[in-house]
């Protein structure tokens, strides 16, 4: 299950929201072995794509440089689907190379920028098989 | 003449868990292959049809090595290498996925 408080799945979804019709993408760092995402870090899409993203090189090793230097991993990878559901591609699988992440993924087809529902779920890959978690919102108690 | 390689998550099945190993070479490629010696398997995750994958990023002291002359990098001891898969997915089938 993917724990996620409030304001960090807000902040989620209205970067989705924002960056439609391209699909945004980003993390939720969290301290390494926790599994618990506490820092939203939206990322910008280097591939400016409605049907692919992919992090900056520079900007993704900065990334992973300021979490080595804070102990922490990405626990939440997530990103938009602009178009269709949210489940994940056969691109997003064969690229999913964090096997300790959460891989998240909004569907904003269905209200674009607008106000309205969004599909966000939640899903593990591991050596290109994948399973879906629940999700639950709200402050975390531990 | 040890360079430090710092190894991501993925590819730590090669390392024996290690973050990150030494290995030696004067290029790019000559580093891959020291450390190819001594983890076998890692070279066919980093290299594909003798070039660079197009979805793992190599950094040597900060730089993309796209932009630096690739696997002819030259590196030396005390440089820093650092392998990051690339951070990569989409809604289209269009792009290749990475080869495994």
């Amino acid at each position: 299950m993917l724990r996620l408080d409030q304001a960090t799945y807000d902040a989620i979804v209205a970067h989705a929201k924002r960056d439609h019709p391209d699909e945004a993408c980003g993390i939720v760092a969290g301290a390494e072995g926790s599994d618990v995402p506490s820092r939203h870090v939206p990322m910008i899409n280097a591939a400016g794509s409605p049907t692919f993203y992919e992090f900056d090189s520079t900007e993704l090793l900065a990334l992973y440089k300021e979490m080595w230097d804070r102990d922490e991993e990405p626990v939440v990878i997530y990103h938009s689907h602009t178009a269709t559901e949210a489940y994940p591609s056969r691109t997003d699988i064969g690229l999913a190379n964090e096997p300790g992440a959460h891989y998240v993924l909004v569907s904003t087809a269905a209200h674009g920028n607008s106000e309205g529902p969004v599909e966000f779920r939640s899903y593990r890959i591991i050596d290109g098989n994948v399973t879906e978690e629940d999700v639950a919102i709200g402050d975390t108690e531990n | 003449m040890p360079i430090e390689v710092r190894i991501p998550t993925i590819l730590r099945t090669y390392t024996g868990g290690e973050k990150a190993v030494n290995a030696d070479g004067a290029t790019l490629s000559a580093l891959i292959d020291d450390l190819e010696a001594n983890h076998p398997g890692l070279r066919d995750r980093l290299l594909e049809n003798g070039d660079l994958r197009r979805f793992v990023n190599v950094y040597v002291n900060d730089e993309d090595v796209r932009f630096t002359g690739g696997l002819e990098t030259a590196v030396a001891d005390g440089d820093q290498v650092v392998v990051l898969p690339a951070v990569a997915g989409g809604a289209g089938d269009q792009a290749e996925p990475a080869a495994r």
